[in-house]
């Protein structure tokens, strides 16, 4: 196999760059959680702007 | 959390998927060569067209990325949708990263192809870093102070913006390009046989999956941080005081002590 | 309308004036970058005269920076804004007369540093006229983006910081355009100066279209 070290450099930082961003983004995710009760976590259902602090 | 039923089986699909798309990029498909007709000898682009697994649906998923932003800031300027507010938000964070990768995966291919990590002469190469430029301002509106809906109105006006830039840079470095360029830039052209064909197009196909992966996540964290900016405090208040009704007041202690302490 | 937007224009033009922040200031740094290009350039003449047009107008793109900051500045002191709403002009008027404030300004540096670089750089000039037309036209799509992304980050205590990173990138077209035309002009490249100027001229004219239109959009104090 020819241009290992270019593979290794291109496939490395995509795999490395998109597990780090996933894993910040979850871990957003879980410590906010931790902040919002249960009955505000209803993403995607909500209707009523007003709801979410927009009029 | 911010995972799901929907997420975590797509989160699970994509594992094996991602499998697969090595085994396909790294095994099952054969390197770029062909036979120059003149000279005889063998050209082409050897293993380094493995890297195009990785760089075109990096591209695409960025440009996608920042397609769904200006859709979402159409919504936001004709609606004031907040939750095309938010998908907007996502999508363009998602949408740097790509365009990140994009431009560092094309450099790493281009340093043995066109023996040269950068080309000013390309359009494409030029376009995308002023996407990825522009992304950043985009981000970095989006965390400025103000009201929720004040933010999202400013965002959705830059949001929309980025796109009519990026397509005018695009046509002023594509002119100009014509005008100081040497010769057009040749993409070495990939001999394409069936297999190979396939994988590029699995590729995509995966890139975007992973995208929508992603859109989802931080959609419900772009969420999460909606109602903890809105409902934060009173959340926290009304948690202080369950917590206190569990437990005796002190001046319910004074009152059941008699009061003679 | 028309009233207004000359009203607002005068109002920041008196204002600068009055300070001179962009007299004492803004030309000052101007020339700066100038004198630095011939510092890191090993102040070889021919280098200096062939790269003229890219040179003039990343110095006058890093100036317009600080005028556009300057014009956010004049509406941010006490209340003011809130006082340019009582007099009820519409933020199109605003936009305009903003727009038309920092256009001045921004012409005149131009016209200072053109006279900079062909006394300090001594670029050959093959055709004055598009020179002039050059400045002119490119200056208005500066000024009218500067004016709407200023007004995007008025307020912010992050803004001297946010400013450049947003309104750099869009003026990349500005960059191009201007430096081609430049290039034609100063006889150092084969190009068609006067085609650049159209398209310096269609962004130009976009933003003024753009910036009316989303100038009240942006600002929280309107909407």
């Amino acid at each position: 196999m020819t241009h290992v070290g270019y593979l290794i450099a291109g496939w490395g930082s995509v795999v490395t760059i998109s597990f780090a961003y996933g894993v910040s983004v979850i871990v957003r995710g879980r410590k906010l959680a931790e902040k919002v009760p249960e009955d505000r976590r209803r993403w995607m259902t909500t209707k009523d702007a007003t709801e979410i602090g927009v009029s | 959390m911010t995972g799901s039923r929907t997420t975590r089986i797509l989160g699970s699909t994509l594992l094996l998927g991602a499998v697969l798309l090595f085994f396909l990029a790294f095994v099952a498909t054969e390197p770029d060569t062909r036979i120059d007709a003149a000279s005889g000898d063998t050209i082409g682009q050897f293993d380094a067209v493995r890297l195009m697994y990785v760089h075109v649906p990096s591209a695409i998923v960025a440009y996608t990325a920042f397609f769904v932003t200006a859709v979402g800031s159409v919504m936001v300027l004709l609606r004031r949708s907040v939750w095309w507010d938010i998908v907007a938000g996502a999508s363009a964070e998602i949408g740097t990263v790509a365009a990140a990768l994009t431009l560092i995966t094309g450099s790493i291919w281009a340093k043995p192809i066109w023996n040269t990590f950068w080309r000013w002469d390309d359009v494409r190469l030029m376009t995308t870093l002023v996407l990825f430029m522009l992304s950043l301002g985009y981000l970095a509106v989006r965390r400025l102070e103000g009201t929720a809906e004040g933010r999202a109105v400013r965002s959705a006006v830059v949001g929309l913006l980025l796109i009519v830039n990026v397509i005018v840079v695009n046509r002023s470095v594509e002119w100009w390009a014509s005008e100081t360029l040497h010769q057009q830039s040749t993409i070495a052209d990939v001999e394409i046989e069936d297999l190979t064909l396939f994988t590029f197009m699995y590729s995509i196909f995966f890139g975007v999956a992973l995208y929508v992966w992603m859109l989802i996540h931080r959609f419900r964290v772009g969420w999460l941080e909606r109602q903890f900016e809105r409902f934060g405090l009173d959340d926290a208040l009304a948690a202080r005081r369950a917590e206190a009704d569990d437990h005796p007041t002190v001046d319910a202690a004074i009152d059941s002590s008699g009061g003679n302490s | 309308m028309l009233r207004d937007v000359g009203l607002i224009a005068n109002k920041d033009l008196r204002a600068e004036l009055r300070s001179r922040v962009a007299l004492n200031q803004i030309v000052p740094f101007a020339l700066l970058i100038l004198v630095l290009f011939g510092f890191a350039l090993d102040a070889d003449s021919t280098t200096l005269a062939t790269f003229t047009p890219g040179l003039y107008w990343v110095a006058i793109v890093l100036s317009a920076l600080l005028a556009v900051h300057r014009s956010v500045e004049l509406e941010a002191g006490d209340g003011a804004s809130d006082a340019l709403l009582l007099t009820g002009v519409t933020p199109v008027a605003v936009f305009l007369g903003k727009a038309l404030a920092l256009l001045a300004e921004l012409w005149l540096l131009a016209f200072f540093l053109l006279g900079g670089v062909l006394v300090l750089y001594q670029p050959p000039v093959a055709d004055l006229p598009l020179l002039i037309a050059t400045i002119l036209v490119a200056v208005i799509g500066i000024a009218a983006a500067g004016t709407l992304y200023g007004a995007l980050i008025s307020g912010q205590r992050a803004r001297e910081t946010v400013l450049p990173i947003l309104l750099l990138p869009v003026l990349a077209p500005v960059v191009i355009g201007a430096s081609r035309a430049f290039a034609d002009a100063m006889a150092t490249v084969a190009t068609n100066g006067w085609a650049w100027l159209a398209l310096l001229g269609a962004f130009g004219g976009s933003y003024l279209v753009i910036g009316s239109y989303s100038y009240g959009l942006v600002l929280e104090d309107f909407s």
